[in-house]
């Protein structure tokens, strides 16, 4: 059985200084790394002799609107069928730069998912065979997933919070 | 001789005074509303005669926005978006969804109600897996044996009817637990159903196991090596059916998966053949996960001590001051989540349904997002299909048991 401990120690060690923000929430192993080590990580995960990471489970995206230079997170959920591990990996990014590196190289999976993430966050994937939408339709023009897009009319006034006591 | 022209270019046989055929592809529209997809998805197939050289799929024509929406709703009526995802096994979407919220709120959910749930899970899987084999036994132009099954299914969705009322969109159970308890007009349901559908699906069986016809469109039919499905992100029946023994409900187990002895089948090729059996013996192993619930059905509550999120008893409302504050708070959705991240895993009818949610301990999620195999393995459907011909394409897509609402969520 892998511990998070043991990996984490791990992945620390062989990419110092560009892996940061170890947690565990709910015992999942959280960690963040910069868009120039993502795919490294990934690849390494994948073939390492012990650790088997190799499966990708799931990307997506989020959106922060409120955290100046780290606006958007790119999370990858990576499972090793072999040990039963679990990962989950966070790139975030800013506004003004929304390039990180593809990882259809590594996993073909990745290619709807890195879509989907593009689709509803504009988070750009150099190196994508085929970047389009592919949920919404082509003539959008903006990322809807985004929090400054409210589902509901900003202008109504019959759902304020206020008047709920909220 | 002057007035024959021969024309031996390109070391074909020679024709007299024939223009020279083109080689040219013919574009093919499979979809968006065509009856073989059975959903709203289209394929663009560059066909060379009957032989498919590529496809490209488009997707998302009933795409409605459930992780966007999902920001805007209290937990519990997030409920009603999951089961509208993969609506052939919506009760299994239900439970996966409040068992991720329980382990965002460490809620502890007694035996009994996660006996029930299995129970229901498992009856929803079988209902799922039923109409997947039932329907590529439709395509193969075999007819009879999908009625056999429906009128199964029927029965199935009666038990659904008595658990919670509705049939397909079944919102089935409560953050904490059940909405009631089994009643005894469920259990003999379930009790006639165990009874009756091993006929049925024997005589299913019968009918297509070794069925010449039905194998030879079937087997070596878009077979797909173990490696290149891990690397697709297959996960369930499909992903088994290539060899990888890989199951969530014995590798994670939630719900008390842990106390019942069922086995994992196994395929070998990955073709669709092998995609049929093991959802075939899949509903064996429900059948009996059901029967040792049904038989060990433990006593006690079937909800959690849980009175923020699970709704007082009705009699309670109407006497009691602090159930009918509780009441009002759920139902208004006042209570604010604790700050998580959770990250939880089902095994739905078509693998593995995960849901990843991030709570800023507000009365939403802050973000929502459903892993749904359908979307994640659908993607391999043009490389699978490469070479065949569309008959064959339209048996693998059914094999593959692409739902068009977990496809575009």
């Amino acid at each position: 059985m892998l511990t998070n401990q043991e990996v984490a120690e791990h992945i620390a060690e062989k990419f110092d200084g560009s892996v940061a923000d170890f947690e565990q929430p709910y015992g999942l192993l959280t960690l963040t790394t910069t868009r120039e080590t993502i795919i490294p990580l990934l690849a390494y995960l994948k073939d390492h002799p012990v650790y088997q990471i190799s499966f990708l489970t799931d990307i997506t995206g989020i959106h922060y609107p409120e955290s100046t230079g780290k606006e958007f997170a790119v999370v990858y959920h990576i499972h090793s069928l072999v040990n039963n591990f679990r990962t989950r990996v966070k790139v975030f990014l800013g506004k003004d730069d929304l390039h990180i590196p593809t990882a259809t190289d590594l996993y073909a999976s990745a290619n709807w998912m890195e879509r989907e993430t593009f689709d509803f966050f504009g988070i750009l994937f150099d190196g994508h065979p085929n970047l389009t939408r592919i949920l919404n339709i082509e003539e959008m023009d903006y990322h809807p997933m985004r929090k400054e897009y409210p589902l509901e009319d900003a202008t109504r006034q019959d759902k304020i919070d206020a008047l709920f006591g909220r | 001789m002057s007035e024959i022209d021969l024309i031996s270019d390109k070391g074909q046989v020679a024709r007299i005074n024939q223009p020279e055929l083109v080689e040219e592809l013919t574009t093919l529209n499979l979809g968006p509303t065509h009856p073989a997809t059975h959903g709203i998805f289209q394929n663009i197939l560059q066909m060379d005669g009957e032989k498919i050289i590529s496809g490209e799929q488009t997707i998302g024509y009933i795409h409605r926005a459930f992780e966007k929406i999902a920001e805007r709703r209290p937990f519990y009526q997030i409920t009603t978006l999951t089961d509208r995802m993969n609506y052939c096994s919506s009760p299994i979407n239900n439970f996966g969804w409040h068992m991720t919220v329980e382990k965002l709120l460490g809620i502890e959910v007694p035996k009994r109600a996660q006996y029930i749930r299995v129970i229901m899970m498992e009856l929803a899987r079988i209902s799922d897996h039923l109409i997947c084999n039932g329907i590529l036994g439709v395509d193969s132009g075999a007819f009879s044996g999908f009625l056999y099954l429906m009128e199964k299914r029927e029965e199935i969705y009666e038990v659904y009817e008595e658990i919670c009322g509705a049939r397909l969109t079944t919102n089935m159970g409560r953050i904490g637990g059940m909405e009631r308890d089994l009643t005894s007009t469920a259990i003999r349901k379930i009790k006639a159903l165990l009874e009756t559908l091993p006929a049925v699906l024997r005589e299913f069986e019968n009918l297509f196991n070794r069925n010449r016809i039905f194998m030879d469109r079937t087997i070596n039919v878009g077979p797909i090596t173990a490696e290149r499905a891990l690397s697709y992100g297959f996960t369930g029946p499909n992903l088994r059916a290539a060899g990888v023994d890989y199951d969530v409900r014995v590798m994670n187990p939630y719900s008390s998966y842990e106390d019942f002895e069922f086995d994992i089948p196994v395929g070998q090729s990955g073709d669709t053949y092998d995609r049929f059996m093991v959802r075939g013996e899949e509903m064996w192993q429900s059948l009996r996960i059901i029967e040792q619930a049904l038989n060990n059905l433990p006593e006690g509550p079937y909800f959690a001590d849980a009175p923020e999120y699970y709704l007082p008893p009705k009699k309670d409302v109407y006497t009691k001051m602090e159930a009918l504050i509780y009441h009002f708070k759920i139902v208004m959705g006042e209570i604010d989540a604790p700050v998580g991240e959770v990250y939880h895993a089902v095994e739905g009818g078509n693998g593995e349904l995960g849901f990843y949610l991030i709570s800023d301990g507000g009365r939403a999620p802050y973000r929502l997002h459903f892993r749904r195999p359908s979307f994640i393995y659908y993607q391999a459907y043009p490389e699978m299909c490469k070479g065949v011909t569309i008959s064959d394409a339209i048996m693998i897509m059914s094999s593959l048991n692409v739902i068009a609402g977990e496809l575009d969520a």
